[in-house]
C-alpha cells in the first residue's frame, strides 16, 4: 500500500519541474515587458529602462535566471508582482478563495442536477425522458460559456433584474475576511442580510461555469449506470425479486458511482479553464482574472507563479482522485 | 447565528434597500485595482484615484480647476531669480493612525524632506522600495532641476533648483509629490516590512484606509482629525468593478453613486435615466493619427495632405466616440490657452484627394499600414473601430492600408522607433500647458530622440523654432501669439490626422451634490455630499 | 473546455462479419437522429461557407454609419435588407456571420488536423520505442494537461502575438495530449495482438508496421475524436477571439465579433446574441456528429 503511494507520489516530481520550465520559459518568451507597459504614452528613456531590468534581474543569462527561480520556488517563494509589488503567494491566497467558492458551488450544482437527470435517463432508457436529457446536455457541453454569460446577465439581471451584475458581495456590506469564503464569512459577521446577498452574486456564475461539468456529470452518470445495470449481478438481484428501487439505489448506483467521481476529478482542469472565461465576465475577484490581467500587463512574476500554484492543484487533485481509486479498487494498485 | 442569518435572508429582503450602514456612504464603481498607495512610482489615473482621497501634497489644484492652492505648505516665498523657494508648512497636520501604526507626531518638514529624497536619492533606504522607477519624477525633469532641498525648521522647507521653472509649482501639485509619514517610513524599515507603507497607507488626507480587497473593493472611512475640518461623507467605498456596461447597470440600480469612463454606447440610456445626471468636461488630450514623414510615401506633403482630406472625420469621430468626443482641428484642446480657432480645417473630399495623391506621383494609389493601439484610452474608445473606418475612407481613393496592432507596450515603443508608416496615438496632458502638447508631440528634440513621443518623426524648423522660443518666454501674451503661428504651420504640414478630443464624461446619481469634474481626470470626494440621508 | 475524453472511445475491433462495413455503418448511424440532424447542419454550413459570395447580401466588410445598429427585421426600425441588423459601425450581421462560417470551419480543420498527424505520430513513436521516448512524450503530454488549457493558449498566443493563425496553432497544442494518448494506447493494444507479431516475424519494419499495420486499425476512435475536436477547436478559438488575442477585427471570425460589440450588449442584444448562436449551433452539430460516429463504430455499444 505504501509503496503505491510512494510511487504514484514520486510521478508528481518530474511534472512539477516540466511545469516550472514551461511557465518560466514560455512566459519569457512573450514580448513586451510590463516596464514598457506602464510606461503608456510617455514612454521610458532607454538607459532608466535598462537599470530596471538590471533591476528586475532580467539581465542575467536566462538560465541563471531560471536557477535562481527554482531554487526560490524550492523556498516558497514565487517572487513579486512586477504591478503591486505585493509577493505572488498571498495574492494568490487573497484570491484563490473566491475562485474556490465558485467552483465548488459550481461541481455542487452540476452533481445535484446531473446525477438524477442521469440515472433517470438510464433507468428509463430511449423514454423522452432520456433524449432530453441527453439533447440538454449535449447543448450545455457545446455551449460557448462566455456567450452564454452574457445572454444570462442580459435576462436575468437586466430585463428581469433578479440576480446583481457583477461583483461577490454587496459593497455596502463590511465582511472581514475569516475563510475568504464569503458564504462562510458572511454568516461569522453580525451584517444582517449579508449571506443572501453573497447567495444572489454567486447564483449567476455557479450557472455559468456549472454548464458544463453538469452536461458531462450526466451523459457520464447515464452511460456508467447502463453499463452496471447490464451487468450479471444486476440481473441476478432482479431476478431474486428485489424492488426495482433497492436495485438501482444499492447496487448499480454504487458501482456507476466510481468512473463518476474520477470524471470529476479530472474536470477540475476544465473548471479552471471556465473560471478564466467566467470570471472575466462577472467581475468575480479570483485567480481567473488575475491570471488574464497578468497576460496584458505582462506581469511575469504572477503569470509565473499564477501557472505553477494552478498546476499544483490540479496535480493534487489528480493524485488524490488516482489514490483514492487505488484505495476503493485494489485491482488497480496491483497491476501496476 | 446560521439560523438568524437565514432568517434575515428570507424574510428581510425589502430592508436590503435601506443601507446596512446608517451613515453617509458614497460608493464609487471604479474601473480597476491600484497598483499600490504610493503615487511616486504610478501612472495610472485608476492607481492615482486611490491615493488620492488618501494624501496630501504641499500644493494642490483647486478642486475642478487647474489653479494652485496651498495645502500642506500655508504660504511659500521664491526669491528673485526664481530658483529659491521656502515652503512654510501647516502646523497641526494630523496624521491617519492603523493597525500598525500610532503616529507621535504632526505632519512636519522631515516628511516633506522625505518625499523628495525617496525619488531623488539613491541612497535613501526607501528608494527602492516598491519600484525604484518613479516615472514622473523623472518626466518631470526633476533629477536635473534640484539642486537640494533642506529643512530649515520644523515647519519650513527651503527648495533650491538648478534653474528657474516656471511650472514648478503646478508641477509639485501633481500627484507623484504626495506626503508620506517619515515616522511611519521609520518605524516600518525597523519592522522589516517597509513596503507596508505603500501598501497599508497613513497619510494626511481627508479619508483613512480602512480594507482594501483586490479586484473588489477599497473602503475608506473619513478622518475626523482632518486639517481642513471633516469630509461630509462618513464613508467612501470604491467598488472595482472593470466592465463599462456593469458600471453603468450598477449606477442605474443605485448600486453605485459615481463611474468613470461610461461606454460610448450607452450614453443615449443614460441621458434618458431621470435619476443620473451627465457631468461634461472638455478633456485636456487630443487623440490623432501620425504619419512616418521620414518615410515614403508621407515624407511628401501632398501625400499627408490627400490623406487628410480623404478621411471622413465627422462620421468617424460620431460613430466611434458617439458623443463623447468633439472633432479635432488642432494638435492642442480648445479649452487650452493659446488654441487657434481660425485655423481652417481640411475638407472631406475624396475626389479633391485622389487628384492631390495622383499629383504627388500616386495615380493608382498606394499601399500602406494603419496602426491601431490594442487597448482603449482617454482619448480613444476603440482604436480598431476607428481603423476599420479610416480603411474603409482610404479604400475609396485607391489607398490598401493593412491594419496593425502590437501588445501596448511593444505598440508604443516600436511606433517611438518610427517602424510604421501610419500609426494612431494620443495625449493626455499633464499640466494644462501647451508647451506640453506642441513642443514635446511635435518637437525636433523629441522626433530625434528614440524614446520621444514626436511618433510623426516630424522635425520642422519653422515649427520647432516657435515653440522653442515660446518655451523660454515668460510672458503669457507673447507666448499665446507663438503658439497660435505654430498652429497654423501645423496645419499646413499635416504631419498627424487630428481625429478627435474626448470630453470627459461623469454619469452621477442625482443624489450626490457638489461633485466637481478635474480637467486632470481625477476623483476627489472631499466636499461632495450625498441628497436626503 | 476541453474535455471530449468524456466517454473515452474504446479501440474499434475489425468486423467479423461484414454485410457491408460502410452500409452497416450507415444503418447504425442513421437510426441516431441526432447525428443525421448535426449532420445535416454541418453540410449547411459547409454550403454556406462555399457559397459565402452568393448567399451573402452584404460585404462583410464594407461599412456605413449611417445605418449604423439597425435591429433586425421584425423588430421596429429594422429592415429586410439587413436581416439580423447591422453592428456598430452599420455593417451586415448576416453576411458577417456568414462569411464567418468559412473561418470557423477553417480553424476546426485546420486544428485538427494539425494535432491529428503531430498527436498520431508523437503516439505512435511512444507506443512503440517505449522507454525513455515515451517517457519523455507522456510527460511532457501530462505538463499540458496540468496547466488550464484557455491559460496555456493564451500564453501562446502572446507568445506569438494575437491572429487567426496563431490561435489555431495554440488550440492544436493543447489539445494535442488527447491525441497522442490515444494513439499510445491504440498501438499498445494492437502490438500485442498476433497480426502485429506475425508481420513483425516476417520481418516488416518499425516504421512500415507503425503507419501500415497499426495505423489503420486504430483510426475509428480518431475519426470519433477528430470529429469531437473540430467542436472543441471551434469553442476554444472563439474563446481567445472574445478575449481579444483570436482573429483580428474586422475578421468576421464570431468569437471576435461578439467581443467586438460586447460593450453594446445593453443596447443592442442582436450584436451579441446572434454570433453566440451560431457558435452554438455549429459546436452542437458537431458534438452531434462525434456522438454518432461514436455509437455506430464502437462495437461495444451496438448490442
Amino acid at each position: 500500500m505504501l509503496r503505491f503511494i510512494l510511487t504514484r507520489v514520486s510521478l508528481v516530481i518530474p511534472t512539477f519541474i516540466g511545469i516550472t520550465l514551461l511557465a518560466f520559459f514560455l512566459i519569457r518568451l512573450v514580448p513586451g515587458d510590463p516596464i514598457e507597459t506602464l510606461a503608456g504614452e510617455r514612454g521610458i528613456d532607454p538607459a532608466r529602462h535598462e537599470q530596471l531590468r538590471k533591476e528586475y534581474g532580467f539581465d542575467k543569462p536566462v538560465l541563471v535566471q531560471y536557477g535562481i527561480y527554482l531554487g526560490r520556488v524550492l523556498q516558497g517563494d514565487l517572487g513579486k508582482s512586477m504591478i503591486t509589488q505585493e509577493p505572488v503567494l498571498s495574492e494568490f491566497s487573497a484570491l484563490f478563495p473566491a475562485t474556490i467558492e465558485l467552483a465548488l458551488c459550481a461541481i455542487l450544482f452540476a452533481l445535484l442536477i446531473g446525477l438524477p437527470a442521469g440515472i433517470l435517463a438510464a433507468i428509463r432508457r430511449n423514454s423522452i425522458f432520456d433524449h432530453g436529457v441527453m439533447g440538454i446536455s449535449l447543448t450545455g457541453y457545446s455551449m460557448p460559456i462566455f456567450w452564454w454569460g452574457l445572454i444570462l446577465i442580459l435576462v436575468f439581471s437586466v430585463q428581469l433584474d433578479l440576480t446583481p451584475v457583477s461583483g461577490r458581495i454587496d459593497v455596502l456590506y463590511y465582511i472581514e475576511p475569516v475563510t475568504g469564503f464569503l458564504l462562510i464569512d458572511t454568516l461569522l459577521s453580525d451584517e444582517e442580510g449579508a449571506f443572501w446577498s453573497a447567495v444572489k452574486h454567486l447564483i449567476l456564475p455557479t450557472i455559468v461555469l456549472g454548464t458544463v461539468p453538469l452536461a458531462v456529470i450526466a451523459r457520464m452518470t447515464r452511460s456508467a449506470m447502463l453499463e452496471v445495470l447490464g451487468e450479471d449481478y444486476i440481473r441476478t438481484a432482479k431476478a431474486k425479486g428485489l424492488s426495482r428501487f433497492r436495485v438501482v439505489a444499492l447496487h448499480a448506483l454504487r458501482n456507476a458511482l466510481i468512473p463518476v467521481v474520477t470524471v470529476i476529478g479530472l474536470q477540475i482542469g476544465v473548471l479552471f479553464t471556465g473560471a478564466i472565461l467566467t470570471e472575466t465576465i462577472f467581475s468575480w475577484p479570483g485567480v481567473g482574472k488575475w491570471l488574464i490581467d497578468a497576460i496584458f500587463r505582462r506581469d511575469y512574476p504572477v503569470l509565473q507563479g499564477g501557472a505553477l500554484l494552478l498546476g499544483v492543484v490540479v496535480m493534487g487533485v489528480n493524485l488524490l482522485v488516482d489514490l483514492t481509486y487505488g484505495l476503493i479498487n485494489p485491482r488497480i494498485r496491483h497491476n501496476r | 447565528m446560521k439560523k438568524s442569518a437565514l432568517f434575515a435572508a428570507i424574510c428581510v429582503p425589502a430592508f436590503l434597500a435601506a443601507a446596512p450602514l446608517a451613515a453617509k456612504t458614497l460608493v464609487y464603481c471604479s474601473e480597476g485595482s491600484p497598483e499600490n498607495f504610493y503615487p511616486g512610482v504610478n501612472t495610472t489615473g485608476t492607481s492615482f484615484d486611490a491615493s488620492e482621497q488618501i494624501y496630501n501634497r504641499i500644493v494642490e489644484f483647486e478642486r475642478g480647476g487647474t489653479k494652485v492652492n496651498p495645502s500642506l505648505a500655508e504660504k511659500w516665498d521664491v526669491s528673485a531669480d526664481g530658483t529659491v523657494y521656502t515652503f512654510h508648512l501647516r502646523k497641526n497636520v494630523k496624521w491617519h493612525s492603523n493597525k500598525n501604526f500610532k503616529p507621535t507626531r504632526n505632519m512636519n518638514a522631515d516628511d516633506i524632506v522625505f518625499m523628495f529624497e525617496r525619488q531623488w536619492k539613491e541612497d535613501n533606504p526607501y528608494f527602492k522600495v516598491t519600484s525604484p522607477n518613479h516615472s514622473y519624477f523623472s518626466d518631470m525633469g526633476m533629477p536635473k532641476l534640484l539642486k537640494s532641498v533642506e529643512k530649515v525648521d520644523d515647519s519650513t522647507v527651503r527648495v533650491t533648483l538648478n534653474q528657474p521653472e516656471a511650472p514648478f509649482l503646478a508641477n509639485l501639485a501633481m500627484m507623484w509629490a504626495s506626503v508620506q509619514s517619515k515616522e511611519y517610513a521609520d518605524a516600518m524599515l525597523k519592522a522589516g516590512t517597509p513596503e507596508k507603507i505603500d501598501q497599508e497607507p497613513i497619510g494626511t488626507g481627508p479619508f483613512s484606509l480602512v480594507q482594501y480587497q483586490k479586484d473588489a473593493i477599497i473602503r475608506y472611512k473619513a478622518f475626523p482629525e482632518y486639517w481642513a475640518g471633516k469630509a461630509k461623507l462618513d464613508d467612501l467605498v470604491f467598488s472595482i468593478t472593470p466592465d463599462a456596461s456593469v458600471r453603468w447597470a450598477k449606477l442605474q440600480k443605485g448600486e453605485c453613486h459615481v463611474m468613470p469612463y461610461p461606454n460610448p454606447a450607452d450614453l443615449e440610456a443614460m441621458k434618458k435615466d431621470t435619476n443620473v445626471q451627465i457631468l461634461e468636461q472638455p478633456g485636456l488630450n487630443i487623440g490623432y493619427l501620425a504619419y512616418q514623414t521620414t518615410k515614403k510615401p508621407f515624407d511628401d506633403v501632398r501625400v499627408r495632405k490627400a490623406f487628410n482630406m480623404a478621411m471622413n472625420k465627422k462620421a468617424i469621430v460620431d460613430a466611434v466616440f458617439l458623443g463623447s468626443g468633439v472633432p479635432a482641428k488642432n494638435p492642442i484642446p480648445p479649452s487650452m490657452w493659446s488654441y487657434n480657432d481660425s485655423v481652417k480645417e481640411d475638407e472631406y473630399n475624396p475626389d479633391a484627394a485622389k487628384k492631390l495623391l495622383a499629383e504627388a506621383g500616386y495615380p493608382n494609389g498606394l499601399e500602406t499600414d494603419l496602426w491601431a493601439m490594442p487597448v482603449q484610452r482617454p482619448y480613444n474608445p476603440n482604436a480598431r473601430r476607428i481603423a476599420e473606418l479610416m480603411q474603409a475612407d482610404l479604400a475609396k481613393i485607391g489607398v490598401k492600408a493593412e491594419i496593425k496592432s502590437f501588445e501596448w507596450g511593444e505598440y508604443r515603443k516600436r511606433a517611438q522607433a518610427g517602424e510604421h508608416q501610419m500609426a494612431q496615438l494620443g495625449w493626455t496632458g499633464d499640466n494644462g500647458d501647451p508647451d506640453n502638447f506642441l513642443h514635446t508631440l511635435l518637437g525636433c528634440a523629441s522626433a530625434q530622440s528614440a524614446s520621444g513621443s514626436n511618433i510623426a518623426k516630424w522635425c520642422y524648423k519653422p515649427f520647432d523654432d516657435l515653440v522653442t522660443k515660446a518655451k523660454v518666454t515668460t510672458d503669457q501674451a507673447e507666448r499665446t501669439k507663438l503658439y497660435e503661428q505654430a498652429q497654423v504651420i501645423f496645419k499646413e504640414q499635416a504631419p498627424w490626422f487630428t481625429v478627435a478630443h474626448a470630453v470627459q464624461l461623469k454619469p452621477v446619481r442625482k443624489e450626490v451634490v457638489d461633485f466637481k469634474l478635474s480637467p486632470f481626470g481625477r476623483h476627489t470626494f472631499y466636499g461632495v455630499d450625498l441628497k436626503g440621508k | 473546455m476541453t474535455a471530449e475524453t468524456m466517454e473515452a472511445p474504446a479501440v474499434a475491433a475489425p468486423t467479423a462479419t461484414p454485410p457491408h462495413p460502410l452500409r452497416e455503418f450507415w444503418g447504425y448511424f442513421s437510426a441516431n437522429h441526432g447525428a443525421v440532424a448535426g449532420l445535416v447542419i454541418i453540410i449547411a454550413v459547409v454550403l454556406v461557407a462555399l457559397l459565402a459570395d452568393v448567399l451573402a447580401p452584404h460585404s462583410p466588410y464594407v461599412t456605413d454609419t449611417s445605418i449604423a445598429l439597425k435591429p433586425p427585421f421584425w423588430q421596429e426600425g429594422g429592415s429586410l435588407a439587413y436581416p439580423l441588423g447591422t453592428d456598430p459601425i452599420g455593417r451586415d450581421i448576416l453576411s458577417r456571420l456568414i462569411y464567418g462560417a468559412r473561418l470557423s470551419l477553417l480553424i476546426g480543420i485546420m486544428v485538427v488536423t494539425i494535432s491529428i498527424v503531430v498527436g498520431t505520430v508523437l503516439g505512435l513513436v511512444a507506443g512503440f520505442f517505449r522507454g525513455l521516448t515515451e517517457i519523455f512524450i507522456m510527460r511532457l503530454m501530462d505538463i499540458i494537461l496540468t496547466l488550464p488549457s484557455l491559460l496555456l493558449a493564451i500564453v501562446i498566443v502572446a507568445v506569438l502575438g494575437p491572429g487567426l493563425m496563431n490561435s489555431m496553432l495554440a488550440v492544436a497544442l493543447v489539445i494535442l495530449p488527447h491525441y497522442v494518448r490515444l494513439a499510445r494506447a491504440a498501438v499498445i493494444t494492437e502490438t500485442s495482438k498476433d497480426y502485429v507479431m506475425a508481420a513483425r516475424v516476417s520481418g516488416a519494419g518499425t516504421t512500415r508496421l507503425m503507419f501500415k499495420e497499426v495505423l489503420p486499425n486504430c483510426t475509428a476512435p480518431l475519426i470519433v475524436q477528430a470529429s469531437l475536436g473540430i467542436s472543441t477547436a471551434i469553442l476554444d478559438a472563439a474563446a481567445l477571439g472574445f478575449l481579444g488575442l483570436g482573429a483580428q477585427p474586422p475578421s468576421p471570425e464570431w468569437g471576435t465579433m461578439l467581443a467586438d460589440a460586447r460593450e453594446f450588449v445593453l443596447r443592442a442584444w442582436w450584436v451579441v446574441t446572434f454570433p453566440g448562436l451560431a457558435i452554438l449551433v455549429t459546436v452542437l452539430a458537431f458534438n452531434l456528429l462525434g456522438d454518432g460516429l461514436r455509437d455506430a463504430l464502437d462495437p461495444k455499444l451496438k448490442r
